[in-house]
């Protein structure tokens, strides 16, 4: 044996088309992990607009821009306020929200899998449980579309 | 010699033949049956050679790299076209197609009944024994390629030696000393606790999960679905001492022991034995944390 050949790992990744239904549980549950990480920071972002609120930092901003802001005119408003109305004013964020909730479901249902897993119950229907995540994922999603695309879509 | 011939004479009919009486005929007839059956085999074999007749092939690309040969360092596919016959599996295609194209074509193969475990490939995207997969339900033309993950030697043979050191480092071995109490002087497993372990005495080391790990594939000081299914047979078996067992645990629940699993279920999926290596490994899991949680 002089040599050996090493086909290294990209291959694996490579053969999705291959993959089956524990695998693709994996790889959702990692991804939506990641996504839901990602959105703790922006969250956090977000948040911290709340500290010059709170020292009565203000804007000026057009009441109509903002859903979340009654009036007309130019109003002012503290910062945090118009952080928020500004966001959900914008049919992208919206959009982002009914994914932001798609990720969270799947990783919630999964984990559920994933601890009956542990436990060692129904080990023969990991698939099935998989597959059933998935399909509620998809009904609650598309049960909060008219909620949260309100006044920009629906 | 008179009576040495008429001997067959006599035996013919009843070896050959259903017998007269009425009480050994009919569907009890264990003969009878066998009967049946050869006229059914009779059947199979004139569909084959029907087959062959009309030149029905199997289109397979197979892997192919031999360092040592500079036309093949560099890997590539060959193709083979190899005649179909009923009940032909991917081990008897290479074969096949080693024998009669290119006997330079490189593979490990011994008993061709799944239980030696050499001819692990992988076999349109999966891992599966050669000798335990029919050409008849695989796709053409059917990719012949070495274990993914394991570094090739030549064509489909793999470098095992990592395999080979995970599963000796659980030490796969029966472990305990004392003889149990009474005059008997063997080591007797109750039927309840061989149930157990049943499955997992099936492993046949042929690497199949260990390939298709993705985890260990990343790690390569993870034991393994293949090891830690060895350990668990030792691990359940209530033969051995406690302290053997805790000493089996504290090799299992290391970093790179039974907590790398992340459940894909890859590993149970393609075992040719089909051992539930997951749920061995998650009831280890279970079994480490009630070794190290106490809460009394």
């Amino acid at each position: 044996m002089s040599q050996s050949y090493n086909r290294g790992l990209i291959e694996d990744y490579g053969r999705w088309k291959e993959f089956s239904a524990g695998m693709w549980a994996w790889i959702f549950h990692k991804f939506t992990g990641w996504m839901l990480i990602g959105y703790l920071f922006t969250h956090i972002a977000v948040l911290s607009t709340a500290i010059g609120a709170a020292q009565g930092e203000t804007v000026e901003v057009f009441a109509e821009d903002l859903p979340n802001v009654e009036g007309t005119g130019l109003t002012e408003v503290d910062i945090y306020t118009a952080t928020l109305g500004g966001l959900e004013g914008l049919f992208i964020v919206r959009l982002l929200e009914v994914g932001l909730l798609a990720v969270a479901v799947f990783h919630i249902l999964n984990g559920l899998r994933l601890l009956m897993i542990d436990l060692g119950i129904g080990l023969e229907a990991q698939d099935k449980s998989f597959y059933a995540s998935l399909i509620l994922t998809g009904i609650i999603t598309v049960a909060s579309v008219p909620t949260f695309l309100k006044g920009v879509g629906f | 010699m008179s009576t040495q011939q008429q001997e067959p004479e006599t035996q013919e009919p009843e070896t050959q033949e259903a017998p007269e009486d009425p009480e050994m005929k009919g569907a009890e007839s264990p003969q009878q049956r066998r009967l049946d059956e050869k006229q059914e085999r009779m059947v199979d074999e004139r569909s084959e050679s029907e087959a062959e007749a009309e030149g029905e092939t199997v289109h397979i690309k197979v892997f192919r790299y031999d360092p040592e040969v500079e036309g093949k360092q560099e890997p590539r596919f060959d193709d083979f076209y190899v005649p179909f016959e009923k009940g032909m599996t991917v081990l008897d295609a290479v074969m096949y197609a080693r024998d009669e194209f290119d006997s330079s074509l490189t593979f490990r193969h011994s008993c061709r009944q799944a239980v030696c475990g050499s001819d692990a490939f992988f076999v349109n995207g999966r891992q599966q024994l050669g000798c335990k997969t029919q050409i008849s339900e695989l796709e053409q033309p059917v990719r012949i390629e070495p274990l993914p993950h394991q570094e090739v030697v030549k064509d489909l043979v793999v470098d095992m030696d990592h395999f080979y050191d995970q599963m000796h480092a659980v030490e796969p071995y029966f472990q305990q000393e004392d003889l149990p109490e009474g005059e008997l002087e063997e080591q007797r497993q109750s039927r309840e606790n061989r149930e157990n372990v049943k499955m997992s005495t099936r492993c046949i080391w042929c690497g199949a999960c260990m390939s298709s790990c993705n985890v260990a594939a990343g790690d390569n000081q993870y034991l393994g679905p293949a090891a830690i299914n060895k350990a668990y047979r030792f691990a359940m078996d209530e033969r051995e001492d406690e302290e053997i067992k805790e000493h089996r645990l504290r090799l299992l629940e290391q970093e790179h022991g039974v907590w790398r699993c992340q459940t894909q279920f890859s590993c149970t999926e393609v075992c040719p034995k089909d051992i539930p290596l997951t749920e061995h490994i998650q009831e280890l899991k279970r079994e480490a944390v009630k070794k190290n949680l106490k809460f009394w």
